[in-house]
């Protein structure tokens, strides 16, 4: 699943890949891939991520990791770094995800009373990157669907997803819901019925899987 | 001519902090973070304070210790997801937290230093974060009014300085830093090292002397600048 996330980064694109499982793309995109991966705290150029003992004290991911800069990074200030995002700059993000609605509506900052640390540059991610990729698990720990109808979590952004890569499948948001586009090898369209809380359009065609 | 010194000791930098300030912290994370003018501040122990900064950096670091002394009523913040100990007291009510969309605190900051009333801009509009906010409608669609942000006193980290307060910022250590130098009262600069004026070269200059009332040098560093081994 991560590796064919990471078929979607085109060569030029410039690219934020939210904490968690967005983050392990980086680890399927050769090292001569031309792409500029860009980080909230200020850095345009990420380089590979650093061990404890390489690492520099003053070179950070938004997550906290010690990462690198390579040949062209530039380092920018936190109002630069949200300029580059909102006016359109940021072609592509990847972002995990609590709930993701029929319409597109992403829901990855909040569960009232159980998880509130703040949306961080999240909402700004989601609501003005040029294409919004979702990358999560099919259901939640307790195997409740994450792809319903409409979002019962508070909202991230409104209409922004345009796709999701999930353990199961490859979806698209289209007008009108969900459109399965690929299956993960040996997957049934059956059980990928059931662990999706929405209807889902299946093309007459026979799917590719990954 | 030559340019004014503003090198002072720590004790002087922040003597006129008092109860009920609001005080910007540069830092995201422990790059830019003021570690020891925190030190310094918990020890002056002004109470009731504002504090705005990013993040609250990790328990026993930097922000922790203003909230483990009891000073913090409020904290304007974008995530605190790495201090447990922050997220505990926000749900226990003992400290009010106004949570900002992060480019949205960096511009309402820029704009409190631009000398402008505030900014205009659509992110979150129909989402919680736009509960209780102004909108308007300008330039053909619904924008929110976010109000300018200033405070009675900034304190930041740089790593290079002169006397006269010029800073120069190394990597992700820039983050809130030069944004907070503009939109202070007082501005106050902890720096790893303090050249002598017209050592630090016009054009690396990152925020310009003029916005810092206080520098001051830092002796060797401290465990909380270094690399955190998780």
């Amino acid at each position: 699943m991560i590796a064919r996330a990471a078929r979607e980064v085109q060569p030029g694109m410039v690219v934020n890949l939210g904490i968690g499982l967005p983050t392990k793309v980086v680890n399927h995109l050769p090292a001569d891939f031309p792409v500029c991966l860009h980080t909230e705290n200020g850095l345009a150029g990420i380089g590979p991520t650093l061990s404890p003992e390489q690492a520099d004290r003053n070179l950070i991911d938004a997550g906290g990791a010690y990462v690198s800069t390579i040949p062209g990074s530039a380092f920018f200030d936190s109002a630069t770094s949200f300029s580059l995002v909102r006016s359109g700059r940021l072609d592509l993000t990847m972002l995990g995800a609590f709930e993701v609605a029929a319409n597109g509506d992403l829901a990855n900052w909040k569960i009232p009373g159980k998880f509130s640390p703040g949306m961080g540059g999240g909402i700004e991610l989601a609501q003005k990157a040029r294409r919004v990729i979702v990358l999560t698990t099919h259901t939640d720990r307790a195997g409740n669907p994450k792809l319903k109808d409409a979002c019962t979590l508070p909202i991230t952004a409104r209409g922004c997803v345009r796709r999701i890569f999930t353990d199961l499948a490859v979806i698209d948001i289209g007008a009108d819901g969900f459109h399965l586009v690929e299956t993960a090898e040996g997957v049934g369209l059956a059980e990928i019925k059931e662990a999706t809380g929405a209807p889902l359009i299946v093309p007459a065609t026979k799917l590719p899987s990954f | 001519m030559k340019l004014p010194s503003k090198q002072t000791s720590i004790k002087e930098a922040i003597a006129h902090i008092k109860d009920g300030d609001t005080v910007m912290l540069g830092g995201f994370g422990v790059p830019g973070t003021p570690f020891v003018l925190i030190h310094a501040l918990v020890k002056h122990g002004a109470r009731n304070l504002t504090i705005v900064k990013n993040d609250a950096n990790e328990p026993d670091m930097g922000v922790d210790h203003l909230l483990k002394s009891g000073q913090v009523a409020r904290l304007v913040t974008t995530h605190l997801g790495l201090n447990g100990h922050a997220i505990k007291l926000m749900n226990a009510g003992e400290i009010e937290v106004e949570f900002n969309a992060q480019g949205i605190l960096a511009e309402r900051i820029r704009a409190g230093g631009a000398g402008l009333g505030g900014v205009l801009s659509d992110i979150g509009i129909g989402t919680e974060l736009a509960e209780g906010k102004k909108e308007i409608e300008f330039g053909g669609k619904t924008q929110i009014i976010e109000p300018a942000l200033r405070a009675d006193v900034a304190l930041l980290h740089a790593a290079q300085a002169d006397s006269f307060g010029n800073l120069a910022y190394v990597g992700t250590a820039q983050n809130f830093n030069p944004l907070m130098a503009m939109a202070a009262d007082r501005v106050v600069a902890e720096v790893e090292s303090l050249l002598p004026l017209g050592e630090l070269a016009a054009n690396d200059i990152h925020t310009p002397g003029v916005f810092v009332d206080h520098v001051t040098e830092l002796g060797e560093l401290s465990e909380e600048y270094a690399v955190v081994q998780r």
